[in-house]
Order: C-alpha cells, then structure tokens, then sequence
C-alpha cells in the first residue's frame, strides 16, 4: 500500500538538553547510529528519559539533532520541517484535532496533499475499513471510546503512505485487555500496508508482541539491538536483562573454559554453564537466571533455603535464599508437582542451555 | 558541546517557513515601533535638551510644587483605592464561594462584576457627582444638604474603589474557589473557630493574592486618568498632571519627564506584582479543589455578610442607574419630571453625536478584529513555537500592560509628531485615523494576549504537532486548528478590544485631532463643563452599545463556541 518502503539511517546522533534545576547540558541522545530496515517494525524500549521518545521526535523532525545526521529513505533530511517529511506520526494522547469529525481528521493531510475529492473520499473510507472504523466518519471525536480514538490516529498517518510510520507510546493512555487487542491489530494493519514502524514505547511486552527488532536504550546509548529472542536469551548487559523480562543474578567466577561452555564457582559449588562467550577464565562474571527456567526440587545444582511460596494460579511463585541473595522462581502449572513450604531446603535446577552468562559483577 | 548544530538546524526550519518569519519580523516591529519607541522617545526626551544630556528637565519638574504634590496624591489615592478594592472584592468572593448566595443576591453579585466591564471609565464620576455633589439628588433633595463637596480626594477614592473592586472579586473567586475545602475541614476538626480558620488558614493562603490584587489596583488606580479628570477637581493626580502639562502650559518635555516618573512608578509595582507575587500565588493555591465545599449555613455569618453585600452591590447599581435616569430628567437637580428624552435629541440634533458614535464606533469595529488576531498569534508564538525574539515578543507586549494611557499617549506625540526621531518619516500618520486605531490596539493588546495565553496552554501540544506532522504550513496549522480551539478566547477578546477601545479615553484624549470626534471625549467635555443631562445621555447610548456587543459575544459563544467543551473532554 505504501507507495515506496523507506529505511531510516541515524548517524552519530545527538541531542543535548539544559536540565532545568541545574542549568547544566546533558545528552538526552548520545552518539546514537542505527539502521532501520525498508518495511520492518522496529521498537525503542527503555525507562522513561532514556531518549527514545527524544529519538522518533527527530526523526519526525520536531526536533534537531546537534549532532549526526538523519537519513530517510537514503537522503538526508536534517533540514526539513516536520511537514516536508515523509513520516507520519501517531500520537500518545492521540492528538486528534477536536473541532472536526472522524472523516476530516483522516482527510486532514490527503487534503494538503491537494487529491480531488472523489480520491481523498475513497481513500479516507478504504483506511477506516481496514482499522475497523466502518461507518463511522461523521462521529465527533469526543463521541468515541479510546480505542477508537487510538484508531482513527492510526488511520490518519496510514492514509498519507508515509515512507516511515512513527508510533509515540499509542497504547499508554488504553487499559490493560484494550491494549493486548490493539497492539495485534497495529502489527496486522502494519504487515498488511507493509510500511516501514518505528514505534516507542516502554512496555516490554509491547515491543515483543509488536516488532522485528527491538532497540533497547538506556540514558541516551543503545544497550543493544536486535530481535526480541536475541535481546531475551541473550541480553549483553545487566540493564538489558533486567529491564526485558525478569531475571536473578548470581555472581560468581568462571574456573574453566572449553570453547562457548564453561565451568562456574557459585555459592560454594560448581556448575556448568553455556555461552560464557569472550569471557576469560579467572574473572568474575554474573550468571543471569530468569525466574521461569529454572525450578525448585529435591535435587539439583544450587542449594537454598525458601523464603516466599505462593499460590498464583498458573504458577507457584517462590523465593529462595541462595548463599545470601534472594533468587525468584516461577514454577509453571504446579498443580500435580511437590510445593515446597517456607523454609525448607532444597535446590534450584535449571538446565545449563537456559542460562546466560555476563562479564562482570552484577550490582544487584 | 556541540548545541550548535541544533540551533542551526531549527533557525533553517524556521526560515523554511517564510510566513512564519514574515509574521515574526511584522511583529517585533510593530511591537518595537508603538511600545518600545515611544517610551524610549520619552526617556531621551527628558534626557536630552539643546544638545547635551543632563537632568535639567528632571530638575525644573521636581521644582514644580504642583508635580510633587500630584506625586504624593496619586500615591496615596492609589494605596487607600488598593486596600479599599481587595477588601471589598475579598468580602464579596468569601460571600459568593463559603456562604450560600442565592437568587436576588447572586443576581446583584453578577451585575456587579459585569459593569464596569461594560461602562466606559468615568461613568461613576458622573454619578457621584450628580448624587452627592452640590445639587445631588441625594445630599440636597433627599438629606437637605446644599454645600456637599464630593470633588478631591474622597470622591476619588470612592468612584475608583466602586469602579475597581469587581476586578478584585473576581480574581479572590477564582483563588478560593482553589482552595481545598479539605484544609479548612481540617482546621476546624482540629478545634479551630470559624474565624479562627479563617485567620490561620484561609487568609494566609490568600495573603500573596491579597497582595497581587492590590498592585493591581493600585496600577490601575494611578493610571486612571478619566475619574481623577472629572471628579478631582483641584486635586490633581500625576496623570491629570501630565495632561494639563501638555494641554495647558504646552510643556512637552516637562510632560515627557512626568510620564517617565509615573512610568517608573507603575513598572516597579508590575514588576514585583508579576515577577514576585504571582508566582507566589500560584505556589500556594495549586491544586483543584477536591471537592464541594461546605457552605457556611450559621445565620450569624450569613445575616450580617449578606445584608452587607447587598447593600453595596445596590449602591454600586444605583450609581450606575442615575446615569440613563439622568438623561432622562429635564434638568438635573432642579426639575424631575416630567422624565423627557430631549437630551439624546439634542446629542444628535445639536452636539453631531451621530458623527461621535460613528467615529468611535469605526475606529473600533477596525482595531477590535486587528487586536484580537494579533493577540492570538503573539500566544500561538509565546506558547507553542520556539525561536529567537520570543522572549522580546513576550516581554513588550507584557509591559504594555503595566503602561498608563497617559504616558503612551504624550510618547506618542513626541514619538511621532515629528516623525520618527523628529525626522519626519512616518510623520503622516500623526493625526490621522491610523494612530487612533493603533493606540486602541496597543492599549487591549496585553488584556486579549493574557487570555489567549492561557487558552493555548490548556492545549495539547501535539494536536498541533499532529497537523504539521502530517503535511500542514505553520500558517494552515494555526489557521485549521490553533485558531477554531481558541475560538471562545477569539471572540471574547474581539469584544473585550472593542469595548475597550470604545470606552478608552486616556491615551486618545491627546493624540485626538478635531478632525474626529469621538464620544468618550465627548463625554469628558460636557461633564467638565457641567452639562451632565448630555454628558449621561452619550454615556447611556455608549453603555447600550457596549452592553449590546457583549451580549452579542455570549450569543455567539453559545452557538458557535464550541472549543471550550472540546478542550474539557
């Protein structure tokens, strides 16, 4: 549907702010490249003020970068106003313009596009068909649920066939069920067009649910790029690991290495481990365990002692105490397996493929 | 750090939007030109004399008993009128917001803020006088007493209290109606009497907007120019001073000098009002009230608080009532009936009223519209655009607020009786309607930029960002959705401009030439020569036409006003 896919390039971008208290510059972006793939979806994860939202906002021009350049589609844009741009951009708070009804809102920019009316008419209803707005273009924007709001932003960007379609955190403002609902309507609508995403937001499961690659950034750097499995199984900092999904870390000493297994020291004991990469034996290194792989039971490789056992349904939540630290562990489907009570001591297992190790001490 | 490339890159955003910059130098000029420039003429003015500069000027006007008295007048004048207005406006809020105010009194309540919007300024002089003075239809016919002075002091006092306390009540409602009925509640579950909430919770909350509206009025006290005219009589305020300065001894450059001094003056008090106590208000009084408060029901309040202000608001009323009523008496003190519309004749028949209420009412159709777009777009800039000279924008069209008629005016004729910097250029539009129409813009521009400020900050930012977002000029973005959001703020500053522009008198009453006739001048003219039948029968027609064009406002909002409920959905 999109007339041309277009990629988006940064180059050593930067934007530096004033922080309002201190009156000191900072770098809200720092020395940022990425590569956005012609028709791929695309996601900026990370914390508040970690400068994604700082990010899509250049590219869509309403801010300059002070350093680097921006390049869309192979050229670079730089210099051009937010209305000289092909993005086109769904808003958080939707931004729908209040005084005019659904149809205009969508007709808003094909009318600046100069399309005679029958065009403009037919496309305006073929996008709200496929947002699932049927129907509906005389409503007033006040007339309609959040949802539908959120739908009618989308169509108004889709309908102008940006090169490049820019999403700001457009689930925050839905409750929990409307937002499961829409982000999978907003990755169907995005693999029908086939246009080029770049969507915001600091919802992990959003970004999974959602993208090709998910960009995690932490104070203005990447933390790292790459699909939502990469990022999972195999988070290359602690920031990343804890911030995507849940995960305990244990530090310890690799003692040997053969090739990409190793062997670890570990609360007294050793075990064998998987991935440890470029990690040189001799150094410190964090085992980054996360709470579903691994199990509590009679046997296994490292001991505790349970702190926390709570019935949650779909699993048995626990918490363990091992050689001082607290390990969390969600064991799945609990119904026909041994419950160990609070204060029991048992072992956490895990298999050896299911664990990543990092360079390093954890600080957690 | 490198912000270089960034500010580089928005300044060529910015110049890629040639209406844009286009809009912005038009109005920085406009803004250097009619504010900054006669102000500025008037400092050199009173600086510089026969080729060097010293402060000769400065030392002849000081010299003058007459202008340090008027000095001294104005000040204490404008300390009692702020003191009697916040007092007087805090009673009437405190009734209106913690007492129940129902029906009849509610109604009064209403009226009372609403005149003084509609009636042009020196209205209340003219009552008072024709009330209270030597053959006031009160002291003389109804107490007996046939040698009441009202002219000086106290006449000022009161017709500026009468005329400026609604300002105050209005600004107390929207602070109490901010304060959360919780804290009280609190207080007084504590063991706290109702006075003594009062004292220890209400009023120190208060106490920076307090002061605020005292500058206020203060400000606008000793820039009142029209009641100190009428009702002063030998009792001269700075900005009477000026004007007979000017107009009686042709002293231009010693006018120039006062305007300076009553300048500094009102710059200080804004200065401290807006930079000190305004942000202190908003400190304190934050948050929206929770919930409904309480009302105080305890008929020893209620009683003595109702009666009070009802009493007052009747008096206010009545002032205002004698003013058609008393174009309506053959003559004024001596014979009442029968009641004769001989007056509004004779103003078109005699004294070519259709020509001043052509003239004002022409000069202000034209500065209204011209006003309020402007107003609008300087908010649109201050709010929602970042670019160099906003702060200058800003700044200038702030300060005009705090700039008293009289100054402008007398900057205004040295500014541009000669031309710009007595070169002659520009020298044409001195006399003519173009700097009639300017003044009325200047004057309602700060008024119409304060209240489209706030309407545009209530606006989410990105439903503009949307529409540039998705192929929109600046121009078509304010155009299709800046302008129809703040469509109430528009249009309410439309007839706030012209209202304002029709009731004005202090700036124009120097800078007008014969060749106009406009009917505040009017008014001023009969009223100084006592013939007050005429001068209230064009004040009444003035009042019909300013009262018709806000209800013709409120009409409109109703059914094409629709951004008021858009920006609370």
């Amino acid at each position: 549907m999109a007339k041309e896919k277009k990629g988006v390039r940064l180059e050593h971008i930067s934007k530096i702010y004033k922080d309002p208290k201190t009156h000191k510059d900072f770098y809200a972006v720092h020395d940022t490249s990425l590569e956005i793939e012609p028709g791929s979806f695309v996601t900026l994860l990370g914390p508040s003020g970690c400068g994604k939202t700082t990010t899509l906002r250049m590219i869509a021009g309403f801010e300059s970068p002070d350093e680097g350049e921006i390049y869309l589609g192979g050229e670079p844009i730089n210099e051009l106003t937010p209305n000289k741009r092909d993005t086109a951009m769904v808003f958080q708070s939707y931004a729908l313009l209040p005084h005019y009804n659904i149809f205009d809102n969508v007709a808003y920019g094909l009318k600046l596009r100069k399309m005679d009316k029958e065009t403009i008419r037919k496309k305006v209803l073929d996008i709200l068909k496929l947002v699932g707005l049927e129907g509906m273009e005389a409503r007033m924007t006040n007339q309609l649920s959040g949802g539908q709001q959120q739908r009618v932003a989308l169509a108004r960007a889709l309908v102008l066939e940006p090169g490049v379609l820019l999403f700001d955190e457009p689930l925050s403002n839905l409750d929990a069920k409307l937002r499961v609902s829409m982000r999978t309507e907003i990755r169907r609508i995005q693999q029908e067009a086939g246009i080029t995403a770049i969507y915001v937001t600091h919802d992990q499961s959003e970004a999974m649910a959602l993208s090709d690659k998910i960009i995690v950034m932490e104070k203005g750097v990447v933390a790292q790029m790459g699909t939502p499995q990469e990022i999972y199984y195999h988070p290359q900092s602690e920031f990343v690991a804890d911030f995507i999904g849940e995960a305990n870390f244990l530090c310890g000493t690799l003692v040997s290495r053969d090739g990409d297994r190793g062997e670890m020291e570990l609360a007294g004991g050793r075990i064998s481990v998987e991935g440890v990469g470029t990690i040189d034996q001799g150094t410190p290194c964090s085992l980054v365990l996360r709470p579903e792989s691994a199990v509590i039971a009679e046997e296994g490789q490292l001991p505790c002692e349970v702190t926390l056992s709570c019935f949650m349904g779909s699993y048995q939540n626990y918490e363990a105490l091992v050689d001082g630290k607290t390990v969390k562990i969600t064991d799945f489907n609990p119904k026909h397996k041994r419950i160990f009570e609070v204060g029991e001591k048992a072992f956490i297992r895990f298999d050896p493929n299911d664990i990543h190790v990092l360079a390093g001490v954890a600080e957690k | 750090m490198a912000t270089s490339q960034g500010a580089a890159l928005d300044r060529k955003k910015l110049m890629a939007d040639p209406v844009m910059v286009t809009t912005i130098v038009v109005l920085i000029a406009f803004l250097t030109l009619f504010i900054l420039y006669p102000l500025a003429i008037l400092l050199v003015d009173s600086f510089y004399g026969e080729g060097t500069v010293s402060l000769d000027t400065f030392r002849r006007i000081m010299a003058m008993p007459s202008f340090l008295r008027a000095i001294t007048n104005t000040l204490k004048v404008g300390f009692l009128v702020g003191i009697l207005s916040a007092g007087i406006g805090l009673l009437f809020a405190y009734m209106e917001v913690y007492v129940r105010v129902g029906g009849i009194v509610g109604g009064l309540f209403k009226v009372v803020s609403m005149l003084p919007v509609v009636s042009p300024p020196f209205v209340l002089s003219l009552s008072m006088i024709m009330l209270f003075g030597k053959a006031g239809l009160i002291t003389r016919h109804v107490l007996g007493i046939y040698d009441n002075n009202v002219y000086g002091f106290w006449g000022i006092v009161i017709v500026q209290t009468l005329t400026f306390f609604p300002v105050c009540y209005m600004m107390f409602k929207g602070l109490l109606k901010n304060i959360d009925p919780s804290l009280e509640e609190a207080a007084r579950d504590m063991g706290a009497s109702r006075w003594g909430v009062f004292a220890s919770v209400t009023l120190p909350l208060l106490l920076p907007g307090i002061g605020n509206a005292f500058l206020v009025t203060f400000i606008e006290s000793i820039a009142d120019f029209a009641n100190p005219m009428i009702i002063g009589g030998s009792y001269d305020t700075l900005a009477t001073t000026i004007y007979l300065q000017i107009t009686g001894a042709y002293d231009k450059q010693g006018a120039a000098a006062m305007a300076v001094v009553l300048l500094c003056i009102t710059l200080l008090m804004f200065a401290v009002q807006k930079y000190y106590l305004e942000s202190k208000t908003a400190a304190t009084l934050t948050g929206k009230a929770s919930r409904a408060r309480m009302l105080i029901e305890d008929k020893s309040v209620t009683i003595p608080l109702t009666i009070l202000c009802s009493l007052s608001a009747l008096f206010v009323i009545l002032m205002y009532i004698c003013v058609p009523i008393g174009a309506c008496f053959p003559t004024w003190g001596y014979k009442f009936t029968p009641l004769t519309f001989k007056w509004f004749g004779q103003v078109f028949s005699k004294y070519k009223g259709l020509k001043a209420f052509k003239d004002s009412f022409v000069l202000s159709l034209i500065a209204a519209p011209l006003t309020a777009l402007l107003s609008m777009i300087i908010s649109y800039l201050v709010v929602k655009r970042r670019f160099k000279g906003k702060g200058f924008i800003e700044a200038v069209s702030m300060l005009a607020m705090a700039v008293p008629g009289t100054v402008l005016g007398v900057g205004y004729i040295r500014g541009f009786s000669g031309g710009l910097f007595h070169t002659g250029i520009l020298s044409g539009i001195y006399g003519s309607a173009a700097i009639l129409i300017i003044v009325f813009v200047v004057r309602s521009l700060p008024t119409g930029t304060r209240s489209g400020i706030s309407a545009l900050r209530q606006i989410d930012k990105s439903i503009e960002e949307s529409a540039y977002d998705m192929g929109a000029g600046s121009f078509h973005v304010f155009m299709t959705v800046t302008l129809p959001l703040i469509k109430d703020s528009f249009l309410s500053g439309l007839v706030t401009a012209f209202v304002r522009s029709i009731t004005a008198i202090s700036a124009i009453i120097l800078l007008v030439t014969p060749q106009f006739l406009l009917i505040t001048v009017q008014i001023n003219e009969f009223a100084e020569k006592g013939s007050y039948s005429i001068a209230c029968a064009f004040a009444s027609i003035l009042i019909l036409i300013t009262y018709g064009s806000v209800l013709l406002m409120e009409l409109l909002m109703k059914f094409f006003g629709t951004s008021r409920k858009i920006v609370e959905d």
